[in-house]
């Protein structure tokens, strides 16, 4: 949260009109969202002439408040409403946030003309309990009768809200960074706060040891301060304070806070009488224990750093105080600690023990010794001139930061070549003085030293064209296309097979679903049929997301449920997603269910989807993809399918997945599933290539048999193609016959045969000789019987 | 014989006839063996030779009339015929069809797939990676070291330790892409895929979602390249009218960084509630690739440079289709998804 009349102390903007420099600032990179304007219609301030409890509630009163221009009767609910006190009054008609329009309304039968409020209900504090139990906020007993309450308290400012997920670094977190910002979009100059103070002539170095034992701590500098009078804040600290949505507390503990929110850099005040002579950086040691400011234990570990008395530990670095140490309202003597910690290791212990602080947050964006410096002696000055500090000569300083400057050198040419535009040299000199980043010329060469309050900028030519570009304007930007190499772009690797089968799948009337990767360990359970372990998330969200599935088909069925509930009865999905086993193998897996009719038609027969739908379905796919005559089906034994109606999909020998029936002790629905393995389809078929069709005539032949009922026609198949070498072209099965005049552990089962041959016209006889051949083929290996009709 | 007796009887019988059984009786009246006409030709061996050919002619002229009136009425009998076939043969048109249906594509694939097939045509290769990623491609590569405040903003999946995770972005596969490349090839790719974050799951949010991320790395590339890119890719999504605009951003992998926003597709631009009255929607991050990266990966910033763009397919299908909760993505309703089989307007 930036306020501009604060952005105001460092740069001048009375010209101006906040939104207008929102818009201006969100060009140039850092997006405001939102511009609040504390100014609400209908705010006076009132003085409570009587507070008499409501006659029928324990808690409500009915108060008669003198607003100036009338004196209203208001129902307040508030427990430190009460006679004589100043508030502010919401009239009838006032839009408080949240679009709370007050009305005349009736509480419990009694009439009320407006709300006595709480800062919070105006939206300038955050609704808290805390806030909450604080009651209406009273005013000061001068404040005046009839005015603006808002303007009284100095909180008719505008804030400017930022987008702080994508912002180049900490310039969001402090004033002095916003107006360099600022400064640059209008090409204006920043000054900097007074940062000068008297000293007294004691010397802290003389009895005030520092050690660092830590590399996760750069800059340590500590001043002190003595005989501080520990009171309320001036008001414009405070109002600042109210406005960036932190609470006053005293002048002390304000000023720390107040040159945070100016420069960036978060302080530490510790009562220097409880904290004795010494301070140590170091890392903390595994289960050490501080109580820190909130009166909780803390258990730390050697990744946090820790500042100590030497001995124990008075404050974890970058993330709270400790209470051993805590300014309260008989502290005297204050050490200002002014430091920069690791922000890896500080973003790490906040997070770890749930301490997300103002002083963290910046922490763990990165700060500039400079400004540390520069904050150490501002809140000397601060405390010299609100709260009476003596403050000691010098300071102790513990310095490994790179002092080195930031320089980078480039020509006009490469920024323009990256922008793809022309800036001339003038309009780069007018870009680099907004920005006040020091830079000579030499033959056209521009030599550059960035400021080391823009930590974000590395010397390349990449950064220093954004800085110029953004502040040029995008706008100026004409969209070009690359001028490379025409070519179109492929699908690469599985993508194009996905794509293939995906496409063949939708023609065959199956749509495509979208289903989570991470299932519930009931789901990991289901269709473990290749015996695969598992990825466990070691932190999952919820237990329901928390494996990496192997098999989309559980998935599915969910898909299924989800549908049959809406009343959808035929339905056929599938899904193509990569699944990992324990070791992160990683296998595509082509997955469908159906269910239902395959056609529809409301008032005659449809097509039922069955067994032999489905599997016709995979022989779609498997030869559009080049694999003709090359797969088979062979019963398979997978526990969730109905043990006689499943299959193993078999491509060259080898199984590439499952197809079946879900079995009816999973669901009483007829559901048929498919998965199977896309990587085992990659490059593994042949060109594309023309044949020609059958030149001479072809001779279809008929056999029918009486044969065992369990005997599988493929094996038939198998062995009549065996038996009749390749002038046998086709076998087919063309009836099949179960019930009258057949056993009943046999079935009739009728083949039809087409030869052909690929170099003459075939004769009967060598036709013949072949197909008797197979006939007897099948008896003897059948036990067979050859039906004569 | 009696030429005006004969033609008389002929009009006389062919007028009644109803069937082609009658027809063919009538024939073999006239024209059988036995028939009236068969006869009076059996008797020209008995004329006189000087009235043969007078009588000859008779016979034929009234067999050719016979002939004439019995193809006639052959043909008015075989159309009245078909004509009854015909319309006993007329069905219901009205009654519903036999539908054969056509599975659909999921609505962020079919999105997807649009993006695709722009891109495809402006060189770029479909490419995918894996989503159980190593730390090093999806965060150390991408100029996003362990501890760096960027990996906040995406709450990471981890598997094991803080080396292998599902992966946050697909931006992986950029770096997977650029080294198989060896800093040797120019490089034109997207790789739309899935990622996740440990997001609740609600209206807008997702732990798992689908992006679409593009690299181009090539010589002498802008960002005005990037800018005319993705108005190439909005156009054809948005439709032509929309405007494209860059506003400066940060993001740890590209260098300088924008967002790309567009003119919003509902009020065109004049304000709303989808684009909070502000004309324009932030619909993609983008930027010139980071040296950093581009070195890491093997490509010398010296000589290459390049542009990188992501965007999420969510949020694209949202706009595009008026969605207003992204669930329906992942719960998939075949009633809604069917409405999806269909071409779509440019």
């Amino acid at each position: 949260m930036i306020s501009l009349n604060w952005v105001s102390d460092y740069i001048d903007i009375k010209d101006q009109n906040p939104k207008e420099l929102a818009t201006k600032i969100t060009k140039a990179g850092i997006n405001v969202e939102k511009v609040i304007t504390h100014h609400i219609d209908n705010l006076v301030i009132g003085e409570v002439l009587e507070c008499n409890p409501h006659p029928d509630s324990d808690h409500l009163n009915v108060c008669k408040v003198n607003i100036g221009s009338d004196v209203l009767q208001i129902v307040c609910g508030a427990s430190n409403v009460r006679e004589g006190i100043k508030v502010i009054v919401a009239k009838v008609g006032a839009i408080l946030p949240g679009n709370f329009e007050i009305k005349k309304s009736k509480i419990r039968g009694v009439e009320s003309y407006g709300m006595i409020c709480a800062l919070f209900e105006l939206g300038l504090e955050e609704k808290t309990e805390e806030n909450y139990n604080r009651g209406i906020e009273e005013l000061p007993s001068d404040a005046p009768v009839g005015e603006d309450p808002l303007n009284y308290l100095g909180l008719d400012d505008t804030l400017y809200e930022l987008d702080i997920h994508k912002h180049r670094n900490n310039d969001c977190y402090y004033h002095i960074g916003f107006a360099y910002e600022i400064a640059a979009i209008l090409n204006r100059k920043v000054t900097l706060p007074s940062i000068e103070f008297k000293t007294v002539k004691d010397k802290i170095e003389d009895n005030f040891k520092l050690e660092v034992n830590t590399n996760k701590c750069t800059y340590y500098m500590a001043r002190e301060v003595r005989n501080v009078k520990i009171g309320e804040s001036p008001e414009f600290i405070k109002k600042r304070l109210i406005n960036a949505g932190m609470r006053p507390i005293n002048n002390v503990v304000d000023i720390s806070n107040y040159v945070m929110l100016e420069f960036g850099q978060p302080l530490h005040f510790f009562d220097k009488d409880k904290l004795g002579d010494s301070i140590v950086v170091r890392d903390a040691k595994d289960n050490e224990k501080v109580i820190t400011l909130d009166g909780k234990e803390r258990i730390l570990s050697h990744d946090d750093i820790v500042i100590t008395d030497g001995e124990k530990p008075v404050c974890i670095a970058g993330v709270m105080g400790g209470e051993n140490t805590e300014v309260d309202e008989n502290t005297k003597n204050i050490l200002i600690e002014a430091a920069i910690f690791n922000p890896v290791s500080i973003r790490y212990t906040s997070r770890k023990l749930g301490l997300p602080s103002e002083a963290s947050i910046r922490y763990g964006k990165g700060l500039s010794y400079e400004y540390t410096e520069m904050a150490s002696k501002r809140a000397c000055h601060l405390l010299e001139k609100y709260a009476e500090a003596e403050v000691l000569e010098g300071y102790v300083l513990i310095d490994k930061e790179n002092h080195e400057e930031k320089k980078l050198s480039f020509y006009p040419e490469e920024v323009d070549k990256l922008l793809g535009i022309t800036i001339s040299e003038e309009d780069m000199k007018l870009e680099l003085d907004r920005l006040d980043f020091p830079y000579e010329i030499d033959n056209h060469k521009f030599n550059v030293t960035v400021p080391r309050r823009r930590l974000d900028i590395d010397p390349n030519v990449n950064d220093i064209a954004e800085e110029i570009g953004r502040l040029y304007g995008y706008d100026n930007l004409k969209g070009t296309l690359p001028k490379i190499e025409i070519r179109r772009g492929i699908y690469k690797g599985d993508v194009k097979y996905r794509k293939i089968i995906s496409k063949r799948l939708r023609s065959l009337s199956l749509n495509e679903v979208k289903t989570y990767t991470l299932v519930s360990p009931d789901m990991a359970k289901m269709f473990n049929y290749e015996n695969k372990e598992k990825v466990v998330l070691p932190n999952p969200m919820s237990m329901d997301k928390s494996i990496v599935r192997t098999t989309l088909i559980p998935s599915l069925m969910n898909v299924y449920e989800y549908n049959k509930y809406r009343n959808v009865k035929d339905i056929s999905i599938y899904e193509i997603a990569k699944t990992y086993d324990k070791e992160y193998n990683e296998t595509t897996k082509v997955s469908g269910l159906l269910s239902g009719e395959y056609t529809t038609n409301t008032w005659r027969e449809n097509i039922k989807i069955d067994f032999y739908l489905v599997k016709g379905i995979i022989e779609n796919v498997l030869d559009y993809m080049g694999y003709k005559n090359r797969y088979s089906f062979v019963k398979g034994n997978i526990n969730e399918l109905h043990p006689g109606v499943q299959a193993n999909i078999i491509l060259d020998g080898k199984s590439i997945g499952i197809i079946g029936k879900i079995h009816p002790n999973i669901t009483k629905d007829d559901i048929y599933i498919f998965e199977f393995d896309l990587n085992s389809l990659i490059g593994k078929s042949s060109k594309l290539k023309y044949k020609e069709g059958y030149k001479y005539p072809s001779i279809s032949k008929d056999m029918a048999f009486i044969i065992d009922k369990k005997i599988e026609a493929g094996d038939i198949i198998k062995t009549i193609k065996k038996a009749s070498g390749n002038i046998l072209k086709e076998v087919n099965v063309f009836d099949i016959y179960m019930g009258n005049n057949i056993d009943n552990d046999k079935k009739s089962i009728a083949f039809n045969l087409l030869y052909n041959g690929d170099t003459k016209t075939l004769t009967d006889d060598e036709v013949m000789e072949l197909f008797n051949k197979a006939i007897k083929e099948v008896e003897n290996k059948y036990n067979a019987i050859l039906r004569n009709n | 014989m009696n030429k005006e007796e004969i033609i008389k009887l002929i009009e006389e019988k062919t007028c009644n006839i109803s069937t082609l059984e009658e027809l063919n009786n009538l024939k073999v009246e006239f024209l059988g063996k036995k028939g009236i006409i068969t006869e009076y030709q059996g008797m020209i061996k008995d004329i006189p030779n000087e009235e043969k050919k007078e009588f000859g002619m008779k016979v034929n002229e009234v067999r050719t009339l016979f002939n004439t009136k019995y193809e006639e009425i052959k043909n008015r009998l075989e159309t009245e015929l078909i004509n009854k076939k015909l319309e006993e043969e007329a069905i219901d048109i009205t009654l519903p069809s036999t539908k054969i249906n056509i599975g659909s594509a999921n609505i962020l694939e079919k999105l997807i797939e649009e993006i695709e097939e722009v891109f495809m045509s402006m060189g770029y290769d479909v490419v995918d990676g894996p989503e159980i990623e190593e730390d090093k491609y999806n965060f150390e590569m991408l100029n996003i070291p362990k501890g760096h405040p960027a990996r906040d903003a995406q709450d990471t999946f981890y598997i094991e330790g803080e080396e292998i995770l599902l992966r946050s972005q697909t931006s992986p596969v950029q770096v997977r892409t650029m080294l198989e490349g060896k800093g040797e090839v120019p490089i034109r790719m997207i790789c739309p895929g899935k990622t996740y974050r440990r997001d609740d799951d609600d209206a807008t949010h997702s732990h798992q979602f689908m992006q679409i991320e593009g690299l181009l790395v090539d010589k002498d590339i802008s960002l005005s390249d990037l800018k005319g890119t993705m108005e190439v890719v909005f156009k054809r999504l948005f439709g032509k009218d929309v405007k494209v605009r860059f506003r400066p951003s940060y993001y740890q992998f590209t260098e300088p960084s924008v967002e790309v926003d567009i003119t919003c597709s509902s009020c065109k631009g004049k304000g709303c509630s989808i684009c909070k009255n502000t004309g324009w929607i932030t619909i993609a991050g983008a930027g010139m690739v980071h040296p950093n990266v581009l070195r890491m990966s093997g490509y010398d910033p010296d000589i290459w440079s390049g542009f990188a763009f992501g965007f999420g397919a969510e949020r694209l299908a949202m706009l595009k289709y008026n969605i207003d909760d992204l669930r329906v993505f992942y719960n998939t309703d075949l009633r809604v998804l069917r409405d999806f089989d269909r071409e779509d307007e440019e």
